[in-house]
Order: C-alpha cells, then structure tokens, then sequence
C-alpha cells in the first residue's frame, strides 16, 4: 500500500497550505447549513403533538450530542495515529478538537435539562445516558487539563493520546445506556436500518442542522488548528514567512 | 509498517481490550443500580426494598386515574402489562402526564403494597410527529374499525 499521502498530510507545512484551501468552503457552508436548518426547525417544523413547541429543541440538542461523541471518537483515532507514527500533526489536532468537543457536550447536557424540565418534569436525573455523557464531559476536561499540566510537548502529547484511546470506552456506553438499561431518555430516534422515527419534514431540517454543526467544527479545527501549527513551528522559514505575510497589514 | 509501528500498535489494542474488559465487569457488577427503575412485576415479586426511596417505571393504566376534588392528591395505578402497582402523589405532575403516558415515580414502598411518591416523571418515546398527523392517524384508525366491528355484529 502506498502511504505517501499519509506523510504528506503529516507534513505540518502541506497541511497548513491545503487547510488554507478548505477553509472558506467549510465556513461557507456550515453558515448556510447552520442557518438554514436552525431557521427551519426552530420556526417553520410543525411541533409535536405531544410536546408542542418545546420539541423543537431537538435541533439543538441532537446535534450538538452527535458532535460531541464524534469529536471523541476523533480524539481518539488521531491518539493512536499519534502513539504509533509519532506524528506531531495528529497531536496538534487532538488538542485543538478537545475544548470544541468539551463545549459541544455541555451545549448537549445544558439544552437537554433545559428540554427535561417542561417534558420529564426535572432538570438532571442520574439515569445511564445523562451519566455517562457527564462522564464524556470530565473526559474532555480531563484531556485538556492534562495537556497544560505537562511541559514538555512529546511526554503531554503521549499522556493525552493514552487518556483519548482508553476513554472512547466510555463512547459505545453513552450509545447503548438506552438499551441495555431503563433509562428515563428515550432511544434513539435514527438509525442505520431503520427509517427515522418522525415525518420528513421533522427530520430534514435536522439533518442539515447536523451537517451545519459537522462542518462548523470543521471550520473551527481547521482554524484553530492553523494558528498553533504557526505557534510550534515559529522558526522554521515558512511559518516564519507566513506569520510576516500576516502581519504585514497590521503593523 | 516498521516491527517498532507494530509492537506500539499490538500496545494500544491490548491497553484498549483491557480497558474494555475493566469496564465491563464493572458495568456487570453494577447492573442493577444502573436500571433507572423497577417495574411493577419486580416490586409485586418483591424484588424492590421496602421503606427506602426507590424509582417504579410504566405506563399509567388507563382510567386508573383519581383526582382528590379538594388538593392536588392523586392516586393512579402504574402497570407494565403483566402486573400494576397503586402510585399516591400529591404534588405538580409533568406536563406529559396522561392516562397511558409512560412515567418514573420516586418515592417509597409502604407495607399496605402501596407506593407513595414524592416526584413523579414524564417518560416520552423517540417517535414525533405533528399534531394533524396525529389526528389523520386516529381517523384512519376509527375508519378501519368500523367495518371490522361490522364484520363481527354479521357473524
């Protein structure tokens, strides 16, 4: 098999001009996506005929629940990439999509006791699924915290990519709480072999807001991701001509 | 992939499994205070703790509900289709509530086999729809009925 393209995208120099590329696209379209599915289902979806408007949270909360697991599950694939090729690439986006992912849970868990309240009748409740995304939570801090209390970069970057691959465990957990337990959180309602469990006119706006949300994380890693590629390799003669094209019109 | 590539990956699969396998003896041991709630059959076959807080979870059995006409005092039976227990309450009860409706109640189990609820929750399932599909669905229902109940009234 050949592998050069995997060192190329390893290369943080070829990664910085290719993201440069990508990223207007990706802004692009996670403000239409976004706009368009938030606007949809927030205003236009009819509401439920149980819950009436409250429901319509779910275009908030659904995504932002599938992102942070997916952001996890990310976490950890570039941990192992990292502890098995030593790329310093893959360390660099594992602690750039950490605090996105920290954030997208607490928006999940704040938008889901702000949905159980009028609809379960409690804000928390210490059932298997509301746990254990606490635990994906203290995860994510856990990651972030242990990447600032360690100096030095090669032995924070091992300690994070151990702490990322041991913890997608928890990821599996967080999807079946539903089925293996009684939990008060209803199951899923999309699957892969099944069709969604509301009308086409529920679940399409929530689809492109899902998309939106995947692909303003894009944008978000990618920036965020450009700024501390410059940051580390501030010395070498492209970051440095770079940051000097940057700040040509500022100063 | 290089012999020193390999040994950390065979590393990382054996720190996973291992990881795994801690949790799920742990989820194993745990199992039952994991499970949100009782059902009724648990609490009839005296499954559930007397005395203590617990959870009981099903569905409101239908026409089961009482009203105190003077306080929010209610009284419903909660059933999981095989069995059903007696639920006292008195307080708010969740928008969701209604005959049918399924829900979690916490509070304690008394000897006279009833129990008596502190809070009572609103379970809802993961299927929405809007409220003209709801009513569309109920005349397609009462359509196909009548000519069943027809069928049988000729036999």
């Amino acid at each position: 098999m050949n592998w050069t393209w995997f060192y190329k995208w390893g290369s943080p120099k070829w990664f910085y001009s290719m993201s440069g590329k990508f990223l207007p696209w990706l802004v692009t379209a996670s403000v239409l996506l976004l706009g368009i599915g938030l606007i949809w289902g927030l205003a236009f979806a009819p509401p439920d005929y149980q819950q009436g408007n409250s429901f319509r949270i779910i275009y908030i909360h659904v995504p932002a629940a599938l992102l942070a697991q997916s952001i996890y599950i990310m976490l950890a694939g570039t941990g192992i990439i990292g502890l098995i090729w030593k790329i310093k690439l893959a360390d660099v986006a594992l602690r750039q999509a950490a605090p996105i992912g920290a954030w997208m849970t607490v928006i999940a868990l704040t938008s889901g006791a702000i949905w159980g309240k009028p609809t379960w009748g409690a804000y928390w409740v210490w059932d298997a699924r509301l746990t254990s995304m606490l635990i994906l939570l203290f995860l994510y801090l856990g990651i972030i915290a242990l990447g600032q209390a360690i100096t030095n970069r090669d032995s924070a970057a091992r300690g994070c990519a151990l702490l990322a691959v041991v913890g997608v465990v928890n990821i599996p957990i967080i999807k079946y709480s539903v089925e293996w337990w009684n939990t008060l959180h209803q199951p899923a309602s999309f699957s892969y072999s099944h069709q969604p469990a509301m009308p086409t006119q529920m679940w399409l706006p929530l689809l492109i807001a899902v998309l939106g949300f995947y692909c303003f994380f894009g944008a978000v890693l990618f920036a965020r991701m450009r700024l501390e590629l410059l940051r580390r390799e501030s010395g070498s003669r492209w970051a440095d001509a770079e940051i000097a094209r940057l700040l040509k019109d500022r100063i | 992939m290089t012999l020193t590539r390999k040994k950390r990956m065979l590393w990382i699969l054996s720190l996973l499994c291992s990881a795994s396998i801690a949790t799920a003896f742990a989820l194993a041991a745990l199992q039952e205070n994991i499970n949100l709630f009782y059902t009724p059959t648990q609490i009839v076959a005296g499954e559930a703790p007397m005395g203590t807080r617990i959870r009981a979870g099903g569905l409101v059995e239908e026409g089961s509900l009482n009203r105190a006409q003077d306080s929010l005092e209610v009284r419903f039976g909660v059933t999981d289709g095989a069995r059903s227990i007696i639920v006292r309450y008195q307080g708010i009860l969740p928008d969701l509530f209604r005959e049918g409706q399924g829900i979690v109640v916490l509070g304690k189990l008394e000897n006279d086999g009833k129990l008596y609820a502190d809070q009572v929750l609103a379970k809802h399932d993961e299927n929405y729809m809007p409220p003209e599909t709801l009513h569309a669905l109920k005349q397609a229902k009462t359509i196909r009925q009548i000519p069943s109940s027809k069928q049988e009234s000729t036999e």
